[in-house]
């Protein structure tokens, strides 16, 4: 209690001299670091799941060709989820002066949609709000281009089987169609209570049956774990990762990122506690000798220490914690405002979490200063005829590494993510130090040239080169983490965007005629629009596979059944593209070759195709026979043209086709559209913007996360130059003051600090571009799958970039101390 | 008609100098006034917490004074801003501090040679050996500063204040932190180089032996300035 109490008395009086302000600085940026990215992460991350989930209407949906247990429902609702039923199917529909036309029947019921929020309009172009309900009993909402091609508008009424409907409004966005690209017909929404009355729900009507399910993960998991016990055929279940497989990639990647993001302020959180312990103990020599000489042993010595450095780093915890608690907020708000994402609230836990995580770096890399400071003995302090303090031995810092490794699986459960972080920075670390260390004695070589000028910087810089040394390494590996993670978000921001390029194309036109192909392309010209392709497109029913006749009844498979009962759409071209990937074999490329098929590796799959086999098709009564020479990978997501199967130009040049294309018109542009649709009325435009548009606005969320965190990853590295440039500010302050005594003006003053500040921070920026571009290249292939390529700016940046920032932060953190008079901080030196 | 030699080196006119403790005034330097001339030396003397480093502050412009004035050369250092007194400083002081204050990190040569490559001496190095010779240390010239002893220390530092060619000497309390002998061999080696020097030397101590071999003293009783012979 009494050494307690001592602690406590010399933590106080230390803090009026103003000496444990650092590390309890470190700790609060260490803690608010882990907390805030931590907690916005922890919030980012729920919310990026569930705007994805919107794309489904729901978090789980069980899809069913049979009307499904309704129990189902009740039993969800019980568990505490929220749940509502539909039915989707296909019907025609008529409108004005009987102009039928098909659409696909949405039937819902109050609750739906479970995520994300329906729009509606009255007219189109024209003000959209977010629809309070669902339709109400007796009326539709109509997408846009069905009201269209039927001639009405909000008010008049449609003919659907048996019932006459009010279109109540204009339906512009659905988040339950974002799943599926290719909706030929348009849809039409209505209230479920409707359908009886239409008479087209019977016994053996096509309809698909639908249960959407929402709530928290764990309910969710569980209740999805239970449906699939209890499938029976015809059934399944969709989840996001299901329905949108790029959707799912982009989760992951950003997952990653915001996993590397939080383990990165976790390495430069240890940095910043280990300098400024290290700092710290280094200037209580005098005290420990002074305790020596009244007779404290090195235990009472040590106690003593850890207690001051665990009081200061419990109370830099708590205060980090409230300081992440406020910046995480802060970032949450901008997203709010900036994504219109709804975020959860924030649990306790990574705030918990993040103080634990504090203390623990804490005492990790405390140790090793205490460590050695046991083997220092009173008199070398009080003689002062030995270097300050010298650090610790590199094997004290194990069993900090220890615990970062421990925190880092912690934080990431990746262990291989931790493991090829950690190689790569031990083994880059080695490489710096030993770098920085000929470096610092380059400088000062040079710096001799000028010594009456800016070469006293270069000196200095070698003058106290242990110290250089360790800033330049602990800059280098703050720089790097940055490098780092811009250089991933660089690439992830750029490959999303490659996901859906500028001018992705917005409109497909199928039902072209070989006659009208001719003018229709006079008709794009004009229009500037030259690049536009057509593709030739042909129906044909799988016949055989290998001579052996197709038999349905092999394939248990029930929507490989309908595949193979309906008539394939096949295509043929004189080559593949040129970016077309292949999942085995090669396609051809102009010439003459034989006669093949190239098929698309999914359908391939579900047929068991592979190269080598031999599909027969019959094709307008004739038959066409080829082998399989290859099977590629189709982005259906990518908005081109894909076909299943696509054959040389000879074997299908001469059967009957209609064509195809697609291209991207700008909103402004629509008036092409309806001169296209008047000049050639037998064509069917297919109007994809919408659908577009939902992706786009998911890449940019997610992007934002990115780019957030990346943020605040950028904040917490700057805290920590800065923690490491005011662990040496006292040294330079009590230099400053004599030189200003020896005559010294403040410009050359400012000259020399400038040239040292900019000095490590160029050496630092230097050694962390080579470093990222090598971790870069290393980690972010294996993690990210990003092929390394030089870039410039990297070099440019990370070097220039840190001299500046660097140079800045120095010399601010020197400014107050520049202003002194020099007797001022002569004295206290002397005190 | 006043020869250029009559004009006293130091003037201190009125100089006073308070801090303020619990929002009151409280005085460290009375009011004071005083000249010393060309090749004089000059004690500085008083109890502990009389106000002699304070003074010895002022007049090498370290400090400003919240009254009165500090001529230094004819020229008025109190009128000057910080820059203008360093500049005063580095061409007209040279100074040697009990504590001795030299950079750790350099060497003693460079140490030397600092405040002559801040004047952009261009034979600094052959200086600062010249007077590294003179103190006895050429053989330590390239050990650091850290790894000296107190005496080796102080001569690094005596040699540094002479480096300049100072017309003003400043000590404060030069053998403070050294032992007796050390000490006298000390300031057997401040005089020696001042007499050849023609230098003017003002030193602070309480070291009643040192005073005396001074030709004139300044007694200062709490804050107070009073003269004797």
């Amino acid at each position: 209690m009494n050494r307690l109490n001592l602690a406590w008395r010399m933590a106080l009086s230390e803090w009026n001299a103003g000496e444990l302000r650092v590390l309890l600085l470190a700790v609060l940026i260490a803690v608010s670091g882990f907390a805030s990215v931590g907690g916005f992460t922890m919030r980012m991350h729920t919310a990026l799941r569930q705007e994805s989930h919107r794309l489904l209407g729901a978090d789980l949906v069980l899809v069913s060709d049979h009307a499904p247990d309704r129990n189902r429902i009740g039993q969800a609702r019980k568990q505490g989820l929220r749940a509502v039923e539909i039915e989707q199917f296909s019907s025609m529909v008529s409108g004005v002066g009987n102009n039928f036309r098909l659409a696909q029947i949405k039937a819902v019921e109050d609750g739906y949609p479970l995520r994300g929020r329906l729009r509606i309009a009255d007219a189109v172009p024209g003000a959209e709000r977010i629809a309070a309900g669902i339709p109400p009993p007796g009326s539709v909402w109509l997408e846009p281009r069905l009201a269209q091609s039927l001639g009405v508008h909000v008010g008049s009424v449609i003919e659907l089987g048996y019932s006459k409907l009010k279109v109540g409004a204009l339906l512009t966005h659905d988040p339950d169609l974002g799943g599926e690209v290719f909706n030929l017909a348009p849809w039409l929404i209505m209230n479920r209570s409707d359908i009886p009355a239409t008479k087209l729900i019977m016994p053996g009507s096509r309809v698909s049956y639908r249960l959407l399910f929402a709530g928290s993960s764990s309910r969710i998991q569980a209740f999805r774990s239970m449906l699939i016990k209890h499938l029976s055929p015809g059934q399944k279940l969709l989840t996001v990762a299901d329905a949108r497989p790029e959707v799912k990639d982009m989760l992951a990647k950003a997952e990653k990122y915001l996993g590397l993001a939080v383990l990165l302020s976790a390495v430069l959180a240890a940095i910043a506690i280990a300098i400024s312990v290290r700092h710290f103990v280094g200037r209580h020599l005098d005290a420990y000798a002074v305790l020596r000489c009244f007779g404290a042993t090195r235990r009472t010595i040590l106690s003593l220490f850890m207690l001051q450095i665990t009081a200061i780093g419990g109370l830099g915890a708590i205060l980090g914690m409230a300081f992440g608690y406020a910046g995480q907020s802060v970032l949450s708000g901008l997203v709010d405002t900036l994504m219109h994402l709804i975020l959860p609230p924030v649990s306790v836990l990574p705030f918990l979490q993040a103080g634990l995580a504090g203390m623990i770096l804490l005492t990790g890399f405390s140790f090793p200063a205490l460590f050695a400071l046991r083997n220092i003995s009173a008199l070398r302090i009080l003689r002062r005829d030995s270097p300050a303090f010298n650090g610790a031995s590199v094997l004290t810092y194990l069993p900090g590494l220890f615990t970062l490794e421990a925190l880092m699986l912690w934080q990431a459960h990746d262990a291989r993510l931790v493991l090829w972080i950690t190689a790569g920075l031990v083994g880059f670390m080695a490489l710096t130090v030993l770098t920085a260390w000929g470096l610092v004695h380059l400088a000062g070589s040079l710096g001799e040239y000028y010594r009456q000028g800016w070469g006293q910087g270069l000196l200095n810089l070698r003058r106290r080169r242990k110290s250089s040394v360790i800033q330049i390494s602990a800059f280098t590996l703050a720089i790097l983490s940055l490098l780092f993670l811009s250089l991933v978000r660089n690439e992830l921001l750029g490959d999303w965007r490659d996901t859906l390029p500028i001018n992705t194309p917005n409109r497909f036109v199928i039902n072209i005629q070989p006659g009208q192909l001719a003018t229709l392309r006079l008709f794009f010209q004009r229009h500037e629009m030259a690049a536009v392709r057509f593709f030739p497109m042909i129906r044909g029913r799988l016949t055989a596979i290998n001579g052996r006749k197709v038999n349905t009844e092999e394939y248990a498979d029930k929507q490989t059944r309908r595949l193979l009962d309906r008539e394939f759409n096949l295509s043929y071209a004189d080559s593949l593209p040129p970016d077309t990937v292949y999942a085995a074999g090669k396609g051809w490329n102009g010439g003459h070759p034989p006669d093949q098929f190239s098929v698309e590796q999914g359908i391939a799959d579900r047929l068991h195709v592979k190269p080598g086999d031999r599909l027969s098709f019959d094709v307008g009564g004739s038959s066409v026979s080829a082998p399989v020479t290859s099977l590629r990978k189709v982005k259906w997501d990518s908005f081109k043209v894909n076909f299943f199967v696509v054959a040389n130009s000879a074997l299908l040049k001469n059967m009957p086709a209609s064509y195809v294309t697609s291209f991207y018109l700008p909103p402004s542009r629509i008036e092409v559209l309806n001169e296209l649709i008047k000049a050639y009325p037998n064509l069917t435009v297919i109007d994809v913007s919408a659908i577009l548009h939902t992706l786009e606005s998911e890449l940019n969320q997610a992007a934002q996360a990115v780019e957030f965190v990346f943020l605040f990853s950028l904040a917490s590295a700057l805290s920590v130059l800065y923690a490491t440039i005011v662990a040496t500010r006292d040294e330079r302050a009590r230099e400053t003051a004599l030189w200003r005594v020896l005559g010294a003006r403040r410009r050359q003053l400012w000259l020399v600090q400038t040239v040292e500040f900019a000095a490590i921070g160029l050496l630092a920026g230097l050694l962390a571009a080579a470093g990222a571009s090598v971790i870069g290249w290393s980690v972010g292939y294996r993690l990210f799958g990003i092929p390394y390529h030089f870039d410039m700016h990297l070099w440019l940046i990370g070097t220039f970039g840190s001299g500046l920032i660097i140079a800045l932060i120095g010399l601010a953190s020197l400014w107050p101390l520049n202003r002194l008079p020099p007797i001022t901080v002569l004295r206290a030196a002397i005190e | 008609m006043t020869d250029i030699a009559d004009i006293p080196i130091l003037r201190v006119v009125n100089l006073a100098r308070h801090v303020w403790v619990n929002d009151a005034p409280l005085t460290i330097l009375h009011p004071g006034s005083f000249d010393i001339r060309k090749g004089e030396s000059v004690a500085i003397v008083g109890a502990s917490g009389s106000g002699k480093s304070t003074l010895l502050g002022l007049l090498a412009g370290l400090d400003t004074p919240d009254a009165g004035e500090v001529w230094l050369s004819g020229t008025e250092l109190t009128a000057m801003d910080e820059d203008g007194r360093a500049i005063l400083r580095g061409e007209k002081i040279g100074f040697v501090f009990q504590s001795f204050q030299l950079l750790p990190l350099m060497t003693a040569l460079e140490n030397v040679m600092l405040p002559l490559e801040l004047r952009l001496f261009p034979d600094a190095r052959q200086r600062a050996q010249y007077w590294l010779e003179r103190v006895g240390l050429a053989d330590r010239r390239h050990y650091r500063a850290r790894v000296l002893s107190g005496g080796e220390q102080q001569r690094v530092a005596i040699a540094r204040a002479f480096a300049t060619n100072p017309d003003l000497l400043l000590a404060d309390e030069p053998t403070g932190n050294l032992d007796a002998e050390t000490g006298a061999r000390l300031i057997e080696l401040l005089f020696e180089l001042n007499r050849e020097n023609g230098t003017t030397l003002v030193l602070v101590t309480h070291d009643a032996e040192l005073a005396t071999r001074c030709s004139r003293r300044l007694l200062l009783q709490a804050g107070r300035l009073e003269l004797s012979a």
